[in-house]
């Protein structure tokens, strides 16, 4: 599917985000928010609750369209063009996956939450769906665990299972970026690594915004992170850097040294 | 230590009174049990002596004469009733479950704000209409309405029932079919709707399907409401026995026939049996239908506690 990209100098930026505030009834969530997430490479979002983190990935896919109350300032641009102007919204999201917090496996069957993106968007064949659950659940390292009973319910999986679930069905969309929101809470450490290595090749193929309450995580997967602190940004930096002592904040020396938060 | 054992063993106002109440909300719920088998053993008994002496199979489920009065040879035939009473309930099913349907699905995943709260009240302010209003409704309105419409000559049929009957039912199974997809989680319709699906998508490939038993149960009450219901189908019915051929065929229901011979019959007769007969009947199906509708409310809910489950409880091997 093509979608019209306006040409923009800045091409390498999967998002750039510029002077973006959040409200939600009028209340200030997130503010002044400027920076640019390369494409292809993990961009951590690092912050403790109520920072503002998950508020911002509701910007990027226009989530606010069907929240009561939020407003979103600023501009927001997927590959080099503002979100508000896509006239359907509907394309723009099935552009970016998103995986939430606590697993959502559907109350469909296991292929038919892989293979509803593909079916909303008109393809009928069953050959064509069998190759996108199966390629999709493949990615997500799902397809050993599951394989034998696709037509179970997804919803009676387990959490990490589920998650995963949740990581294919986004994978099915075929996103060009992948929003992960703090996706290993309900999830044990051994999937959570497996989760990781998944992420790690994927990047290749997409841009992966990582908001992680989990500091390590973030250290171990995104090239960039951003610190985030009672809705504001307050830094964005090479996260090796930022680990090693090299935070331009000392608020964020302090954070990711487990000082609080 | 004596003052410990004191403790141990004294029972304080606190036990009492949590004593007393538990005795209390269990009478409660045993009078629930006790009056549907008082009723059910009333109206058995009544009819007793009809379905052990008359009482016969073939002519009461297969002869549409029904001619209780007859003074040389009565027929207790019901197949007209209870054709009767099905045709009149299917067709309120055909008028309520998409009107009802379409509202609970707006009011419960399209409406906002001021117009939800509104449509809900009126919705409720709908259910409490009495149905002897609805059946002059059937009676001043319909009646002509379908004369003039319809060019035919009586406008009480099964069409003015049936159409009365439905509007009747529609805000009862609104407001249970709403409370269906209320139950389904929103984290369902955000995850749809991340993925780029419209919200008649996700209300169709998810909301749907995840309230499907919730939507059954709502559909099998108001076949049940329509079942039992009197007043109405009695006024608007054209209440003469007939196996209906078509939508404009008056015809007269099990329930309206014992609301309008039951006072002219002498207590023990047969046909005083026979309506008590057609009682049981009536008490059986509503009990299927109820019984029913309640297995797919339970089916429902146990689906939502297995997805309730909170996953993170898998998470520390």
């Amino acid at each position: 599917m093509s979608v019209p990209v306006q040409a923009s100098e800045a091409a390498d930026y999967a998002i750039e985000v510029e002077d973006l505030a959040i409200r939600y009834h009028g209340k200030l969530a997130l503010s002044r928010v400027t920076l640019q997430v390369p494409s292809h490479e993990i961009f951590g979002i690092i912050g403790p609750a109520n920072s503002g983190k998950t508020s911002f990935l509701r910007a990027i896919n226009r989530m606010d369209l069907m929240t009561a109350g939020m407003e979103v300032s600023g501009s927001v641009r997927v590959e080099g063009r503002d979100v508000r102007s896509w006239r359907n919204p509907y394309a723009l999201r099935q552009r970016i996956g998103v995986v939430f917090p606590l697993p959502v496996g559907l109350p469909l069957s296991i292929y038919d939450n892989v293979a509803l993106s593909s079916r909303l968007r008109g393809t009928r064949k069953k050959a064509d769906l069998d190759v996108i659950v199966e390629r999709c659940l493949r990615r997500a390292a799902l397809w050993d665990e599951v394989k034998d009973r696709l037509d179970s319910l997804g919803s009676l999986l387990s959490g990490g299972q589920q998650q995963r679930l949740t990581i294919a069905r986004a994978l099915s969309q075929d996103p060009s970026i992948l929003l992960l929101d703090e996706f290993s809470i309900a999830v044990d450490p051994v999937t959570t690594m497996r989760i990781e290595e998944v992420l790690s090749e994927l990047k290749s193929e997409m841009t992966i915004v990582l908001v992680t309450n989990l500091v390590q995580q973030a250290r171990r997967l995104a090239s960039q992170t951003a610190f985030f602190l009672t809705g504001e940004l307050v830094e964005v930096t090479e996260t090796e850097a930022m680990f090693e002592g090299g935070a331009q904040d000392p608020r964020t020396t302090a954070y990711v040294e487990g000082k609080f938060g | 230590m004596p003052d410990v054992a004191h403790a141990a063993d004294r029972r304080d106002a606190a036990w009492w009174i949590d004593r007393a109440v538990q005795i209390l909300v269990l009478a409660g719920g045993l009078s629930a049990i006790v009056f549907i088998a008082g009723i059910f053993v009333f109206i058995t008994r009544e009819g007793a002596g009809f379905v052990f002496d008359r009482f016969d199979f073939r002519e009461f489920f297969g002869s549409p004469r029904w001619t209780p009065t007859s003074s040389h040879n009565p027929t207790y035939g019901a197949l007209a009733l209870i054709a009767g009473t099905a045709s009149v309930t299917g067709l309120a099913m055909l008028v309520s479950v998409p009107f009802s349907l379409g509202a609970a699905i707006y009011i419960g995943e399209f409406a906002t704000g001021r117009v939800r709260e509104t449509l809900k009240v009126l919705v409720e302010l709908l259910a409490a209409i009495p149905s002897v209003v609805w059946g002059f409704i059937g009676l001043s309105i319909m009646n002509p309405l379908i004369i003039q419409v319809f060019d035919v000559p009586v406008g009480l049929n099964v069409l003015n029932a049936g159409v009365i009957l439905g509007l009747m039912a529609a805000p009862i199974m609104t407001t249970i079919a709403e409370d269906a997809l209320k139950a389904v989680p929103d984290t369902y319709r955000e995850a749809a709707e991340a993925m780029g699906a419209t919200r008649w998508q996700v209300t169709f490939k998810v909301v749907l399907p995840a309230a499907r038993n919730g939507l059954v149960a709502a559909t099998l009450l108001g076949v049940g409401r329509g079942f039992g219901e009197t007043m109405a189908v009695l006024m608007a019915s054209g209440h003469s026995i007939n196996l209906p051929t078509s939508p404009f065929d008056s015809v007269r229901a099990l329930t309206a026939t014992i609301a309008a011979e039951l006072g002219e019959t002498a207590a023990g007769s047969d046909h005083y049996g026979a309506l008590f007969t057609l009682g049981i009947f009536l008490f059986l199906v509503t009990f299927a239908i109820n019984f029913a509708a309640d297995v797919f409310v339970r089916g429902g809910q146990r689906k939502h506690r297995r997805r309730g489950r909170r996953p993170a409880a898998s998470a520390n091997p």
